[in-house]
């Protein structure tokens, strides 16, 4: 039930944001729209921990996502100046590694911080194993050294 | 105060700018599909990151500002999701990626 109306919340806040139009019937309709679609949703049954992880925002937000972006900034210099490099010093390597996560949640915020930071791509995603395209071996080794790993599974643990 | 948010925000649309001009540049520059994904994402993530950043303080505190971080949490969630749908598709199709040997930065220069 708490997913449903956190659910309903943040479908409202969506429209009144996106609308900027706050007439009493724009207003209604919208509420009426956020409603419906929730129950919609709730006959889908994808109204549950996984279709709106409420619980990981905080964590998410003040955790994950600054790391994550120092990350970003620092692996998509990396890549800048290889591509300005006249050399263009690439080593292509492919990497498998063991996935901490137990969540499907956890599972695909590792693999999309991967692809998210210039220089790695996940290539495969499975529940074992992630196979890993990096464009240098560097960036290989800093997949494998685990770090992102860790990291997402502190972020999905349960508290 | 406004003349140093007009220079902040200018400062960050270059940059923005800049990542994007290296993105393509390395989208031509790369050997395989695979290494152009890698310069594909330098748009994605630092290019369009530091525009959308330079135009919220061109908006300041309005509806426009949360749109722009709406559009950022669009392409965050969106781009990773396609990027790998995309190398999925190119692997599974049995495009194989060009792998660095043994001692690959002795091999000299990358020609395509």
């Amino acid at each position: 039930m708490i997913y449903s109306v956190s659910a309903v919340g943040a479908l409202f806040a969506f429209w009144l944001l996106l609308s900027g139009h706050y007439t009493p019937f724009l207003v209604a309709a919208g509420l009426g729209c956020a409603v419906a679609v929730v129950a919609l949703a709730r006959r889908m049954n994808v109204v549950d921990r996984e279709g709106h992880p409420i619980h990981l925002g905080p964590r998410a937000l003040f955790a994950y996502w600054p790391w994550l972006a120092r990350e970003i900034l620092k692996s998509g210099w990396d890549v800048t100046r290889i591509i300005l490099d006249p050399r263009l010093p690439v080593s292509p390597t492919l990497v498998r590694l063991r996935p901490g996560q137990k969540t499907d949640v956890g599972l695909a915020t590792h693999a999309n911080s991967i692809t998210l930071t210039p220089g790695t791509i996940s290539i495969e995603v499975g529940k074992g194993e992630f196979l890993v395209h990096a464009l240098t071996r560097a960036g290989a080794q800093g997949v494998e050294s685990g770090e992102m790993d860790r990291r997402v599974s502190r972020f999905e643990a349960e508290r | 105060m406004s003349g140093a948010l007009d220079a902040a925000s200018w400062l960050l649309i270059s940059a923005g700018g800049f990542f994007c001009v290296v993105g393509a540049l390395g989208l031509l520059r790369m050997p395989d599909f695979y290494t152009r994904m890698h310069a594909a994402s330098v748009t994605d993530t630092l290019g369009a990151g530091f525009m959308l950043a330079g135009l919220a303080l061109q908006a300041g505190f309005t509806l426009v500002t949360a749109k722009l971080v709406l559009v950022g949490l669009l392409i965050f969630f969106a781009s990773p999701t396609a990027t790998h749908a995309l190398a999925k598709a190119a692997m599974t199709r049995g495009l194989a990626p060009r792998l660095a040997g043994p001692r690959a930065e002795e091999e000299g220069p990358w020609k395509r």
